[in-house]
């Protein structure tokens, strides 16, 4: 099946009866689902009513024009992520100018070319297919508010550099207990583990982007700045390691295996942005601090601490969290001296 | 000048099907009488807005079906419509007797 054909749910808004059966029955031939509305009033209404994927919006009407209607739902956080195409004759040009300025998606011009018509809404069909699952995946890995305000702001898709804390943990010795019980009950651990510290993660403002066998990668601070993200990973892995004991008590209590993670987090420039196809992207960060942040998670067994900063991430705490130097170490890879410091869980 | 030009007509025949062709006509002869009605009625009642409205309304249309001449009439409506000047003379007239022919040439084109 060709993505880029599959078909959609499409309103078709205008007041002249030609031009609806026009639109509809060319986009009906395409294989799409449409629906018509006769005023900007009737194609609100269609529009609470219903989840329609594209609009095809005429903007000379009465009563309520296009450019109202267009208004309206970019003001409406229900409707502001429908694509509308504006439909009008050549001579409107001004107005087509000012919708799509406006936010309009894109525009045609009546007479509708056939080619055209099925290229501009198949091409925005499969942008809106792309946003939506940008928005699913969003939702899952990171705080509705920051999903929200990605959309809002609609997704600065190139990199950059931005200042922000990297956390990375995962479960000691997991290859060997992996080995040691069934199958269902190590994919049952993982997926409740997992629930938990993304719980911990997401309620503290960071956001998983990373998910790779029994570790996790989170990251504060990006892709929304919050001023306070050293503490906040501080924080949500405190609490991570606070919801560990519960879920180890729980295991116990099951008779099943008990698991000790550790956490490391550096502070820094990291490189954010979206990577992957447009199929399927996701949000992540690379460079020095991404690379120390790893290198430091693995320091925690040979430390035996459960939670390793570096100084730059200490340096934004407050006084209540208790922290211990544990002096300079030398990581693989770097060429300095790091200073590392243990949190201490409460 | 032809009434209506084939070469757009074939083109709106090949977008809308040979099955709707009819349907689109009909919906074209069944609503033309009304714009230039309310045409008539917005001159009457000095209803620039409403007037305007309804000479696009029937340039689109128009233009859509191929039909040249009539769709350059309405314009000329719309454009005066939009200086607020209701001052048409015989346009309104002259228009509806082309809207006569094209609506006589459609009904033949009906498959």
């Amino acid at each position: 099946m060709k993505y880029a054909h599959e078909p959609g749910y499409l309103l078709v808004v205008d007041d002249n009866k030609v031009n609806r059966i026009l639109l509809a029955r060319g986009l009906e031939g395409d294989g799409h689902k449409v629906e018509t509305a006769e005023n900007g009033k009737q194609a609100l209404d269609k529009l609470r009513r219903d989840a329609f994927d594209l609009v095809l919006l005429d903007i000379e009407m009465p009563e309520m024009n296009g450019y109202q209607v267009l208004e309206t739902c970019l003001r409406d956080p229900e409707l502001r992520d429908i694509p509308i195409i504006m439909t009008s004759s050549l001579d409107e040009i001004d107005s087509v100018v000012k919708c799509v300025e406006l936010g309009a998606e894109d525009y045609l011009n009546k007479p509708v070319n056939p080619i055209l018509l099925r290229a501009r809404v198949n091409a925005s069909l499969e942008k809106k297919r792309l946003r939506d699952e940008q928005r699913k995946l969003f939702r899952t890995f990171a705080t509705k508010e920051i999903a929200d305000e990605l959309l809002k702001t609609g997704f600065s898709l190139g990199g950059k550099f931005v200042d922000a804390s990297v956390m990375f943990a995962d479960i000691r010795s997991f290859t060997t207990i992996g080995e040691k019980q069934d199958p269902t009950d190590t994919i049952e651990l993982l997926n409740n583990y997992f629930a938990l510290m993304f719980e911990a993660i997401v309620s503290n403002n960071g956001t998983v982007n990373q998910l790779e066998g029994d570790g996790l990668m989170a990251i504060f601070g990006a892709p929304i700045h919050h001023d306070g993200h050293r503490e906040h990973a501080v924080h949500a892995a405190l609490e991570m390691i606070e919801l560990l004991k519960g879920f180890n008590m729980e295991q116990a209590a099951r008779n099943k295996v008990q698991i000790e993670i550790g956490i490391g987090i550096a502070t820094g420039r990291v490189i954010a942005g979206f990577t992957g196809t447009q199929y399927r992207a996701t949000y992540t960060c690379v460079g020095d601090t991404v690379n120390l942040a790893a290198r430091i998670e693995k320091h925690t067994k040979e430390a035996q601490q459960p939670i390793l900063i570096d100084q730059y991430t200490s340096e934004g705490l407050s006084k209540n969290i208790q922290i211990e130097p544990l002096g300079p170490t030398l990581f693989k890879g770097k060429h300095q001296l790091i200073n590392i410091f243990a949190v201490k869980p409460n | 000048m032809p009434l209506i030009d084939p070469e757009m007509f074939n083109e709106l025949k090949q977008m809308s099907g040979t099955d709707f062709i009819n349907e689109l006509i009909d919906a074209f002869l069944d609503d033309a009488p009304n714009m230039i009605q309310n045409m008539h009625t917005a001159l009457d009642t000095k209803d620039v807005e409403s007037f305007r409205r309804n000479a696009h309304s029937l340039k689109s249309n128009a233009n859509t079906f191929g039909a040249t001449i009539l769709g350059a009439l309405a314009k000329e409506l719309e454009m005066m419509g939009k200086e607020n000047n209701l001052e048409v003379g015989n346009r309104l007239e002259v228009l509806n007797e082309e809207f006569g022919k094209v609506a006589e040439e459609l009904k033949g084109m009906r498959t």
